[in-house]
């Protein structure tokens, strides 16, 4: 059906595809966690945040699910060495990931406030901790990985974790944090009524201010300060490779050349700063739907600014550069690429499909009121 | 090389965490169809007691479900976190159905599951109903595709070895699907899923009889679990028989292991139905034994042989030679030399690369293993055949126990007086860990009977484990315990608090508690939810 070329570049735009969709979704529940505790004053005002969220939580974690399971099985190298090498980070993500299918369905099922504060605090870390550590991961994707290949393509790490908090990785965190509690509070916008949707205004100017700061600092930093990669050999895209075949260099230009190259990709930083100053006009002015178009945008602008700057890099080493794993050949066979995408073309249609069902069925705003009709029925 | 440390505890991790997860993933198995089956009785009568069932076994039901759903992240980011040469050499073949799960499965359960909760007044009873058929049909779903990718660790088909890569790679999806070691675990899991579900309901709502509570709803959950659970149980046995068939075909040892079979006996083979399994002498001792079974279970025949662990052993050994020779040739070929004849002479000894590559735990040139080493690496190919032994036998027996309980229960439901047969409802109540000693006595002997591989005769444990320390290891096993403790306590306290409220939970104003309350002047009016539009009180 495609070439072995088209369908690693099939897989890349997938991937992204993916972890837009993770971001868009999932990130309004871990935003909206994030900002729970705090433009929730009563008990009822907390419940409304979360109820919010209920009917929807699952299956945008699925996005996570699916992400996970997608760079498993297109880019099995990058996942062994993603997952591996990060030990504590990703254990740091699955842990805070813990608090929410469990704070979500246990908190309202006692009256207990402690036991209700308890899990408020619970909600709060699995929102803002993967949204803070997702970001941290991505900005030490630009600084490059330590980590090498043997010959049996095993890969060694001589890294920590604190080795992983870079300044740099640190700003990227709070890009991701700020970004996505702004989402989740143009979502608490869209959803709620009176003081809920005052503060959640309020957060989301906050929010996204941070937000676009903080991108254009890194952006900054990264063209003064951070050196990319370059592949050096001559390679066949189209052929079988292993990533030892290559050979990597650094240099300034690296994570700047695919923007010199193709000048179209300029826009998805530009994106991803309109789409922050959108956000912020809109919860100036109270337009919730502007807001929330606004943060979407600054999403799906961010992450293609990543991949447009890192592309073909998926981890660049920052030991052995040659060790570096790239979507043409940290891949999986053409076979399983060509089964995936069938499946994809397939299913990804009809997930969408019956998700936007959901959020029809579920839509209106959310009131003190209907908690306490429903004070046993719902989170 | 990695040390045997990291690789015992990242065993111990993977272990723990995925016994840990099927605590929960088999009631939600059950669970779902059984509400299923509930809410489409309420469709049909339009009796409000059995949408009072619906909801409050749902309530349970959503208290299991939330662990599963913050366990089974563990087990997804445990293949990458714990085991990256394992996800980098088969990720190729194991990771499509994982990922093939989530778009398929994953999305339609959970997208479905937040409707199920909290749909009732948005959606119409037909939509309200579809989307609990949807959710059932998703979780089993999920099923399907999570035992595709381990029927393929049993028995890797469909699949073969690329030097260029260093991996394996898909050959043939189709194979992949239609892995018949994957059909027959798909169905018999499944299956006790579906048991474990009945049970729960079966003893819960015993629980309520026993106490007089809540009789008419206690009595129309209980026949519904017997009916799902008869029908249920009867399809593990089978499968399990098939199964059994299935291991005699593709996985001779594990076989072997479970029945303690020492020496390949003449046809037909006897089955060990008890004994004390000895290692240090290899045999059996006070072995009890039926004459003929063992052969008809394994071979489907008379006069078919069940080879025995001493025979395994030896023959195993000649394919560690083998494998020897493969891994120089495979090393000729990684310096440099792609000769046709070489890589013609390779790809005739490759299929036992697996078996050359048990060695790298005793040298890490393989082609230079000694004769001691070569014993010890065949030795090896066997798993611990006691634990092996007495798993299957508590696997077994608890469910030919669960199998009487629901002959008696379903018999009860017929005529309709199980109240009044308090030894049933006790019998109920006291077999809710039953199917729990199954389901994890039964993946215990799947996976430890696996040993030493990983993916069956291709990648063996040692090898697939990450280059971590020991620190990080003992650092995250005593996270995940202390966590995955807390977590089950407050899942075990609520658990047992909203099953000892019944439907009283609910706070419709029908149930015993409120109307135990209702007596004393604070509840609402009590109204018959076996009728539509009753005022009168309910379970008359």
């Amino acid at each position: 059906m495609f070439d072995y070329e088209t369908l690693k570049v099939i897989w890349w735009v997938l991937v992204g595809v993916l972890l837009i969709g993770l971001a868009l979704t999932d990130g309004f529940d871990m935003g909206a966690m994030a900002l729970m505790p705090f433009v929730g004053k009563t008990d009822n005002e907390r419940r409304v945040a979360i109820n919010t969220i209920a009917p929807h939580w699952d299956g945008n974690q699925v996005w996570l699910i699916t992400a996970g399971g997608a760079l498993f099985a297109a880019w099995p190298m990058a996942y062994a060495t993603a997952f591996s090498g990060l030990y504590w980070a990703m254990l740091l993500v699955l842990f805070g990931l813990f608090f929410r299918p469990v704070g979500f369905d246990y908190r309202s099922k006692l009256e207990n406030k402690k036991w209700r504060d308890i899990w408020d605090w619970a909600l709060f870390v699995g929102g803002a901790l993967p949204a803070l550590l997702f970001g941290v991961a991505f900005g030490n994707l630009f600084l490059g990985l330590p980590f090498r290949l043997d010959e049996t393509m095993r890969t060694s790490f001589e890294g920590s974790f604190f080795s992983l908090l870079h300044p740099f990785a640190l700003i990227a965190g709070v890009v991701s944090l700020s970004m996505l509690s702004a989402h989740g509070g143009s979502w608490l916008m869209l959803r709620t009524d009176e003081a809920l949707h005052e503060r959640s205004r309020q957060a989301v100017k906050i929010c996204s201010a941070v937000f676009v700061a903080c991108f254009f600092l890194a952006g900054l930093w990264l063209v003064l300060g951070v050196d990319g990669y370059n592949i050096s050999s001559s390679f066949d895209p189209n052929g079988v490779l292993n990533p030892l075949s290559k050979t990597v260099t650094a240099d300034n230009g690296g994570w700047q050349a695919n923007y010199v190259r193709y000048p179209i990709t300029q826009l998805a930083p530009l994106a991803g700063l309109a789409g922050g100053v959108l956000a912020f006009v809109g919860a100036h002015l109270n337009r919730a739907n502007l807001t929330f178009a606004g943060t979407s945008l600054a999403i799906t602008g961010t992450i293609c600014t990543a991949g447009f700057a890192l592309f073909p890099f998926i981890f660049p080493s920052s030991i052995d550069p040659a060790s570096s794993l790239t979507m043409w050949d940290a891949v999986s066979s053409k076979k399983t690429l060509g089964v995936m995408t069938v499946a994809a073309i397939i299913w990804v249609p009809i997930v969408l499909g019956y998700t936007a069902w959901c959020y029809m069925s579920m839509w209106g705003r959310l009131t003190n009121k209907n908690i306490e009709a429903n004070s046993h029925s719902l989170y | 090389m990695i040390s045997e440390d990291v690789v015992d505890l990242s065993r111990l991790q993977f272990a723990m965490t995925a016994l840990y997860h099927f605590l929960f993933v088999p009631l939600t198995l059950g669970m779902t169809f059984i509400l299923a089956t509930m809410e489409t009785v309420y469709v049909m009568t339009g009796k409000q007691v059995y949408k009072d069932m619906v909801k409050f076994w749902g309530k349970l039901f959503g208290i299991n479900f939330a662990l599963g759903v913050t366990t089974g992240l563990t087990m997804e980011f445990q293949f990458g976190t714990n085991w990256a040469y394992y996800s980098h050499y088969v990720g190729d073949i194991f990771g499509a159905p994982l990922a093939i799960e989530g778009l398929m499965a994953f999305f339609l359960e959970s997208t479905f599951i937040g409707l199920f909760f909290f749909g009732w007044d948005r959606l119409s009873k037909g939509q309200h109903l579809a989307v609990t058929w949807l959710v059932a049909l998703g979780s089993n779903l999920s099923a399907l595709w999570i035992l595709i990718a381990n029927g393929w660790m049993q028995h890797p088909v469909g699949a073969e070895f690329n030097f260029e890569t260093m991996r394996m790679e898909l050959v043939d999806f189709g194979a992949l699907l239609f892995n018949p070691v994957a059909q027959v675990k798909f169905v018999h899991t499944v299956a006790s899923g579906y048991v474990t579900g009945a049970v729960f309901v079966l003893a819960i709502s015993s629980y309520y009889m026993l106490k007089k509570r809540d009789l008419g709803f206690a009595r129309r959950s209980f026949t519904i679990a017997a009916g799902f659970g008869m029908a249920s149980v009867l399809s593990v046995l089978l499968l399990g028989d098939e199964s059994g068939y299935e291991v005699g075909e593709v996985q001779k040892v594990k076989l072997a292991a479970i029945e303690s079979e020492w020496e390949t006996h003449p046809a037909p083979a006897s089955f060990t139905l008890f004994g004390f399994p000895n290692e240090a002498e290899q045999r059996t001792d006070y072995a009890v034994r039926i004459p003929w079974a063992l052969g008809l279970i394994a071979t489907r025949s008379i006069d078919e042989q069940v080879p025995g662990l001493k025979d395994l052993i030896a023959e195993n050994e000649g394919r560690i030679r083998n494998g020897m020779v493969a891994y120089g040739l495979l090393e000729q070929i990684r310096a440099g030399d792609k000769s046709e004849q070489t890589i013609a002479a390779f790809d005739d000894v490759k299929k036992d690369l697996g078996y050359g590559l048990l060695l790298k735990k005793y040298t890490s040139k393989v082609v230079d293993a000694n004769e001691e080493q070569i014993k010890k690496a065949s030795l090896d190919t066997v798993p611990h055949v006691p634990s092996m032994f007495w798993a299957f036998r508590a696997m077994v027996g608890s469910g030919v126990i669960m199998l009487v309980l629901f002959i008696c229960a379903i018999w009860a439901s017929a005529r309709g007086d199980m109240e009044h047969k308090p030894w049933l409802l006790r019998f109920a109540f006291y077999s809710l860990p039953l199917p729990w000693v199954a389901t994890q006595t039964g993946w215990f002997v799947a996976e430890h009977g696996r040993q030493p591989w990983t993916i069956g005769e291709v990648l063996p444990t040692h090898l697939s484990a990450s280059s971590l320390s020991t620190g990080d290891l003992w650092g995250s096993l005593i996270a995940l315990i202390a966590f995955y403790t807390a977590l089950l306590v407050v899942e075990m306290y609520l658990m047992i608090r909203f099953s000892k409220l019944g439907p009283s939970s609910l706070h419709t104003g029908r149930y015993h508690f409120e109307k135990l309350a209702g007596s004393t002047g604070h509840g609402e009016s009590t109204t018959n939810p076996l009728d539509k539009n009753s005022e009168q009180p309910a379970n008359a």
